[in-house]
């Protein structure tokens, strides 16, 4: 077909972007993605190479643009939630964390222990189950294939988790503003311990593979390096950040949810490579298992949702013996809440770093305005500065260790 | 059963060149390697430990469409992928299918704006599509096998028309 | 609100005649369109706020002046403090400093407010749409914006909607 012969990237819209020995065509112009299996999703890069090493790599992102923010001023603050799922789609339960935590410091609504530790549970197994994708895929990228098959495998067992307290496996809406949904299941607390047993061997046989692997560590150890000033310049943060020296971690220097009762370290390193931040994830794995053990053990009983009926839906068992709470249902959910004419900024420690929400409140039962920071993006920006004078397959594993998720760079 | 107890011991079987071309074109589907959103993490799943969708003949993905007969759209088609989308699949050799996963590929699903496209039906043609916000592992095998029924139909006077 | 904080944003209140709101224990500090690439400067490098957390706008329309908000969410890492800085932007005159020599995490999110408000940045080194197509005319999340929905497809309405659902051909 005569419309889509090969085609030359034009320097022209990329002139101020590249050098100027791409103009004069000394050095080539060379397109990767949307559709390429090693940028994690439908990422593109404008690549400028002399010969295989990068001079300039200029990121094309917005192929997964998906209007979230506008489309959650369209609907109440309760029916909002869903679109939160699907942002970060990695990181659904910490998606939901930021949003009703954001919802709940706004109209300023307490959440009960028993939902608080449930939350930083659930939390805390969907940031094994990121970290899990993230090690899985990237050593997909970096051909050791086998470890995909593993971390999927234990990855499984969380979703199943997820199935089981919420119905879904991804897109869980399973916290709710004022609570979570409805208590765990009997089971949940076996499955958990279950689950609590068995991963440490595995992150183990993980290491076993790759930690002293003489082509991993070929491939990953002084590549990428982004120090600490370079970082926090382009706003970096998460893993990334605490690779490269800095020790910031929200769920330490600001805790919510009862982070402060947990005892957990937060890996650091300083060398702010690709294998600095390899081990951060892998470290991290280990700490979150213990973050979970803990507030298994001290999980309290009680209610799971705020009592406030001005805010908060009542419990499907009253709804079928009291006329009150079913006006208060129907209520909520027809018509929703409203919250102040003010705006807060509330932010979380997502897997990728520091999640925050703008939510500005008009009076009315709609978000006037919801702004998503998404770590995601940040931590692209950086890329650009960090892969020159790289080879193309140093691209490659420098992209998988920042671990991005392109919804939620492009929202 | 072995295939020998349908072939008894002639050695020779007889059936329609259809029949034979589309069995097997159905056993060795390579699909495009092609995600968009949280479908493709579900999509890898179907590929990865538990569920293994290779023992459908499908564990081969091709990162060019050049070498793929089968595109799963995986996920929300924003306006801007639009285009690519569409290029990919006219870069794919014949003949060749689509599935749609997933409720934002089949109709937008809950995004119902400005930048999603209300249905990738829009863009490609599409073969079947498959329910879910995402769905499961097991629908997708369940709408691969769906696909295989429709292609073992296939007639060859249907595809010279086209 | 924490006194270290109330004593950073009295500085700002006297080096820049910033008025400010408190909700909820957050500051948020007002100053001039003109003065926020030498306010953003003071904070990073007197008051060690190195992290640009966030930066985003807000629309009021129909009210004009000011029609937006452009929103700067600081972080100092050393004394874990956030301030947030606004600047109210006329509609008539949409133009902001660039604040990409203070913090390079400004060149993309100034892009996306550019590709989503339609505010221009004076001095920006990159100034392209960053999420949207570029053929696409408007800005997305003004309030004027349409959401663009389109009617769902139900059993009652297929035909209908079938008929004009531009389907797309072999």
């Amino acid at each position: 077909m005569s419309e889509y012969q090969l085609q030359e990237i034009p320097v022209g819209p990329y002139k101020h972007l590249v050098s100027e020995r791409a103009i004069s065509g000394e050095t080539m112009i060379l397109n990767m993605g949307p559709q390429h299996p090693s940028t994690h999703g439908v990422l593109r890069l404008v690549l400028e190479l002399d010969g295989e090493v990068i001079v300039n790599c200029v990121p094309e992102i917005g192929y997964l643009h998906t209007g979230v923010e506008k489309n959650m001023e369209a609907k109440t603050y309760l029916k909002a939630e869903v679109m939160t799922d699907r942002l970060d789609y990695m990181n659904n339960m910490g998606n939901n964390l930021a949003y009703v935590m954001a919802v709940e410091k706004l109209v300023g609504l307490d959440v009960p222990p028993r939902a608080q530790a449930l939350r930083v549970i659930l939390t805390e197994l969907q940031r094994i189950a990121s970290h899990l994708v993230w090690l899985g895929t990237t050593a997909l990228d970096l051909a050791a294939m086998s470890v995909f098959l593993y971390c999927f495998r234990e990855r499984e067992i969380i979703l199943d988790i997820f199935e089981m307290v919420s119905g879904q496996r991804m897109m869980v809406t399973y916290f709710r503003p004022g609570g979570v949904w409805r208590d765990v299941p009997v089971e949940f607390e076996a499955a958990v311990r279950d689950f609590i047993k068995l991963l440490p061997k595995r992150i183990d046989e993980y290491e076993a593979l790759l930690t002293k692997n003489p082509l991993w560590l070929d491939r990953t150890v002084g590549i990428g390096k982004l120090d600490a000033a370079t970082a926090l310049q382009h706003g970096v943060t998460g893993p990334m950040l605490r690779a490269s020296g800095i020790n910031w971690d929200l769920r330490k220097v600001r805790p919510y949810m009862g982070y402060e009762q947990y005892d957990f370290n937060v890996p650091v390193a300083t060398q702010g490579d690709t294998y600095a931040r390899y081990i951060v994830r892998v470290q991290e794995l280990r700490e979150s298992l213990k973050i979970v053990e803990q507030a298994l053990n001290k999980l309290p009983m009680g209610p799971v949702r705020s009592d406030n009926r001005k805010f908060v839906t009542p419990p499907r068992s009253e709804i079928g013996t009291s006329m009150e709470a079913l006006i208060h249902h129907f209520k909520l959910w027809t018509e929703g809440f409203p919250a102040p004419k003010a705006s807060i900024y509330n932010a979380v420690e997502s897997p990728r770093g520091e999640l925050g929400v703008y939510l500005e409140g008009d009076g009315g039962p709609k978000p006037y305005r919801i702004h998503w920071r998404t770590p995601s993006f940040d931590n692209l920006s950086v890329v650009p500065q960090i892969v020159k004078g790289h080879l193309v397959a140093d691209l490659i594993a420098i992209l998988a260790s920042t671990d991005i998720v392109l919804g939620d760079i492009d929202r | 059963m072995g295939v020998e107890q349908k072939l008894g011991n002639m050695g020779v079987v007889t059936t329609t060149l259809e029949t034979a071309v589309n069995w097997a074109r159905t056993n060795a589907m390579w699909p495009m390697l092609f995600g968009l959103a949280c479908c493709a993490i579900e999509m890898m799943s179907a590929q990865a430990a538990s569920y293994d969708m290779s023992r459908f003949g499908m564990e081969l993905m091709r990162p060019s469409p050049r070498q793929s007969d089968l595109m799963i759209v995986a996920g929300r088609v924003s306006r801007k992928m639009a285009p690519v989308l569409r290029r990919l699949y006219d870069q794919m050799p014949e003949p060749k299918w689509v599935i749609a996963m997933g409720d934002c590929a089949s109709c937008g699903g809950v995004f119902n704006n400005y930048a999603i496209v209300q249905g990738v039906d829009e863009v490609v043609p599409v073969d079947v599509y498959v329910a879910g916000c995402p769905p499961r592992p097991e629908a997708l095998i369940h709408g691969v096998l769906t696909l295989s029924e429709k292609v073992k139909g296939e007639k060859f006077k249907d595809l010279t028309k086209a | 609100m924490d006194n270290k904080l109330e004593k950073i944003v009295q500085t700002l209140q006297e080096k820049f005649g910033a008025t400010f709101e408190e909700f909820r224990g957050e500051a948020h500090v007002f100053v001039k369109p003109e003065q926020i690439v030498e306010a953003l400067t003071f904070l990073r490098d007197q008051h060690e706020f190195a992290l640009l957390s966030a930066m985003t706008a807000v629309d009021y329309w129909p009210q004009e002046s000011p029609r937006f908000h452009v929103i700067y969410q600081l972080t100092s890492l050393t004394q874990n403090l956030s301030v947030q800085l606004r600047i109210p932007v006329n509609g008539s005159q949409l133009k902001v400093p660039t604040a990409t020599g203070v913090f390079a995490v400004a060149n993309w999110r100034e892009r996306e407010i550019m590709d989503m408000f339609g505010i221009e940045f004076e001095g920006h080194p990159d100034p392209r749409r960053i999420l949207l197509p570029d053929d696409l005319d408007g800005h997305p999340l003004r309030k004027d914006f349409p959401l663009g929905y389109e009617e769902p497809q139900f059993t009652f309405n297929f035909e209908e909607i079938d008929v004009r659902k531009p389907y797309v051909k072999e």
